[in-house]
C-alpha cells in the first residue's frame, strides 16, 4: 500500500528525513515511533502529498505521491498533528464539504456522512460549530474527515495527543475498529498504544529508521539480554552471589538486602535462560526461594535503547 | 470543475461567516449612502451640472470606502488558513493548487460584487422618486459598473497576492492597501501634470483609476483601461499561484 524508496527531505542544511526505505502492505497497522523532531511528521506530510521530497520517491496505492499526487491523495485519509479545522463551520457541514471535495458522489453524501458521524460518535454534535467543540470531539471530527471518502490508507499523525484518558480510549477503540477496512499508518509517543494497535513498528530517529519489526520481535530482541530477579534467603549473600556467577550462561550478579531476603539481579548471556539452573542451585543449597522472574521488557525499553534515550 | 465549484462555495460561505464581513458591509453602506446624499444635494444646488451617476462615482466619499474595502475583504483569504493549519488538510485533499487559488479569488470577488450591487438600488430609487434620469444614457451605468468590476478584478487579485505572501492578516492588509493606494495616488498625480502631451501624462492616464472612472461614468468606454486591468489581473494571479505553491513547498 505504501512504498517508500530513499526518501529524503532537507530544510536548508538540516536533514529532517534521510534516505529512508520502508513498505507497508495492505491491511497492516504500522506504528511510527520516534522522539520529537525525529522526522515522523515530515515523512507523513510527504506521504500525504503536502510536502514534496528533496529526493527519493514514495508511492501510495500504486500512485507516486508527487508526480501523480491527485490520484494518490484520493486513496489517502490524512489527519495532521493537532487536527486543524475551520472554526466557522458546523460538523456535518464541514464533513459534507470535505466529502464532496474528495469526490464522494452527490447521491452518496448523506449516507457517508451519517456513517462517519455514527462511527466517530459525533451524531450528537453534528449541528454544533466546530470552534465550540472540545479537543476530544475535534480530534474525532478530524478522523471522520479522514474516513469520509473511504480511503484505502489512513495516515494519522498523533491521533491521541492532548486527550484525556477516556477520550484516548475512545479514539483507540475507533482505530481498532478501522483496522478491518483500512491500512493504517499512525504516529504516536504513547508506546502501549502501539502495542495495542499495531502489527508492525517503525522506529525513526534523527531522520533515520532505527528499527522495523513487530512489537513482539522488537521486545524479544532486547528481551534476550534482559535481567532476571532471584529472591532467596541465603546464609551469606556475598559468597552466594559468587557461586551464582559460576553457573553457565550468567554474566553478572548483583544483590541487595530486602529484610531477611536477598534480591539478586542476574544478567544472563544472550540466548541463555538460566532460571531453571537458578532453581536447582537453590534446591541444592536448601535456600528458601520467593521469586525467580524475568520482568517483561516493555516497548519503552526498546524505544529508549534504539533512540539512545536518557532513561537507559 | 466540480471541485472548483465546491471550493468557491466554501470560500463565499467563509467570507460571510466572519463578523468582519458585516462590519464592512455596514460601514460601506453607511458611507455610500452618505455619498449618495451628497450627490443629491449637489444636484439640488446646481441642477444640470452633472448626472447622478457621475456625482456618485467621482467623489472622495466613493474612493475612500472603495480603496479600503479590498484589503479588508482579501486579507484573510490565504493568511488565515496558513495560520490555522487548515491549508494542510485542504491541500491533502485531491485538489489542484490552481483550483484553490482561483476559488479563493472568486470568493473574494463575489463578496466585492455583493458589496457594490446594492448601489444600483440607489439610482433606481433616485429615478423613481424624482422622476428624473440618474444618468445621461444607459451607457453611463454600463461604463461605471464595468469599470467597477474591472478595478475589482485587479484590486482583489492584489489583495489575494498580499495574503498569499504572509501568515499575518494585518501585514497582508497593509501590503494590499499600500499597493492599491499607490495606483490611486498616481491617478491624482495626473491632475498636477499639463493636460495635453507628454509621455508621463499618457502613462498616468493608462493606470489612473480616478480618470478611468471619470470617463467610464460618462459612458465613454475606452479599451485601453480594459486591457490594462485584465492583463494586470492575470499577471498578479499568476504571481499569486506561484507564491502560494512556493510557500507551501517550503513549509
Amino acid at each position: 500500500m505504501i512504498k517508500v524508496e530513499k526518501l529524503t527531505k532537507r530544510y536548508g542544511s538540516f536533514t529532517a528525513v534521510a534516505n529512508i526505505d520502508f513498505e507497508v502492505q495492505k491491511g497492516e497497522v504500522v506504528g511510527f515511533l520516534g522522539p520529537n523532531g525525529a522526522g515522523k511528521s515530515t515523512t507523513m506530510k510527504m506521504l500525504a502529498g503536502y510536502l514534496p521530497p528533496t529526493s527519493g520517491r514514495a508511492e501510495v496505492a500504486g500512485f507516486d505521491v508527487f508526480t501523480d499526487s491527485l490520484r494518490a491523495r484520493e486513496h489517502i485519509g490524512y489527519t495532521p498533528e493537532n487536527v486543524p479545522l475551520p472554526p466557522d463551520m458546523r460538523v456535518s457541514e464541514y464533513l459534507r464539504y470535505r466529502a464532496a471535495l474528495k469526490g464522494v458522489p452527490g447521491r452518496r453524501l448523506r449516507e457517508r456522512i451519517g456513517d462517519v458521524l455514527e462511527l466517530c460518535g459525533l451524531t450528537d454534535v453534528s449541528r454544533k460549530i466546530i470552534g465550540h467543540l472540545s479537543k476530544g470531539y475535534r480530534q474525532r471530527v478530524g478522523l471522520a474527515d479522514a474516513l469520509v471518502h473511504e480511503p484505502d490508507l489512513l495516515i494519522l499523525d498523533e491521533p491521541t495527543i492532548g486527550l484525556d484518558p477516556n477520550q484516548i480510549r475512545l479514539v483507540r477503540n475507533l482505530i481498532r475498529n478501522l483496522r478491518r477496512h483500512h491500512t493504517i499508518l499512525l504516529s504516536t509517543h504513547i508506546l502501549p498504544e502501539v502495542e495495542m494497535l499495531c502489527s508492525r513498528v517503525v522506529i525513526i530517529n534523527r531522520g533515520h529508521i532505527e528499527a522495523m519489526d513487530t512489537p513482539q520481535n522488537l521486545r524479544a530482541r532486547l528481551g534476550q539480554a534482559g535481567h532476571i530477579l532471584f529472591d532467596a534467603i541465603v546464609p551469606d549473600p556475598r559468597s552466594a552471589a559468587a557461586t551464582l556467577r559460576k553457573i553457565e550462561g550468567i554474566q553478572t550478579v548483583s544483590h541487595r538486602a530486602d529484610g531477611d531476603w536477598t534480591v539478586f539481579t542476574v544478567e544472563a548471556n544472550t540466548g541463555h535462560d538460566p532460571r531453571e539452573a537458578l532453581y536447582s542451585h537453590a534446591m541444592e543449597h536448601k535456600w528458601r526461594v520467593r521469586e525467580i522472574s524475568r520482568p517483561p521488557v516493555s516497548l519503552e525499553d526498546v524505544f529508549a535503547e534504539v533512540t539512545n534515550g536518557e532513561e537507559h | 470543475m466540480r471541485r472548483f465549484l465546491i471550493l468557491t462555495r466554501r470560500e463565499i460561505a467563509s467570507a460571510f461567516h466572519q463578523p468582519l464581513a458585516y462590519v464592512v458591509l455596514f460601514f460601506f453602506l453607511l458611507v455610500t449612502g452618505f455619498n449618495f446624499h451628497a450627490g443629491v444635494s449637489l444636484l439640488n444646488r446646481s441642477p444640470g451640472s452633472t448626472t447622478m451617476v457621475e456625482a456618485f462615482f467621482n467623489t472622495i466619499y466613493f474612493w475612500f470606502p472603495f480603496v479600503l474595502a479590498f484589503p479588508l475583504v482579501t486579507m484573510r483569504v490565504f493568511s488565515e488558513e496558513a495560520k490555522l493549519g487548515t491549508l494542510e488538510t485542504l491541500m491533502t485533499a485531491p485538489v489542484r493548487d490552481i483550483q484553490v487559488v482561483l476559488a479563493k479569488y472568486t470568493g473574494c470577488l463575489f463578496f466585492q460584487i455583493a458589496l457594490w450591487a446594492p448601489s444600483l438600488l440607489y439610482f433606481l430609487a433616485f429615478s423613481t422618486i424624482t422622476g428624473e434620469k440618474a444618468s445621461g444614457a444607459a451607457g453611463a451605468y454600463i461604463g461605471a459598473y464595468s469599470i467597477l468590476l474591472l478595478m475589482g478584478l485587479l484590486f482583489t487579485a492584489i489583495g489575494c497576492l498580499a495574503s498569499a505572501l504572509t501568515n499575518n492578516q494585518i501585514v497582508a492588509a497593509i501590503i494590499s492597501f499600500s499597493t492599491i493606494l499607490f495606483f490611486f495616488f498616481i491617478g491624482l498625480l495626473s491632475f498636477l501634470l499639463p493636460t495635453s502631451g507628454g509621455l508621463l501624462r499618457e502613462l498616468t492616464y493608462y493606470i489612473s483609476p480616478v480618470e478611468h472612472m471619470m470617463d467610464f461614468s460618462r459612458g465613454i468606454i475606452d479599451t485601453r483601461p480594459v486591457v490594462f486591468y485584465l492583463t494586470s489581473t492575470l499577471l498578479i494571479l499568476f504571481a499569486t499561484f506561484h507564491i502560494f505553491q512556493y510557500r507551501r513547498w517550503k513549509a
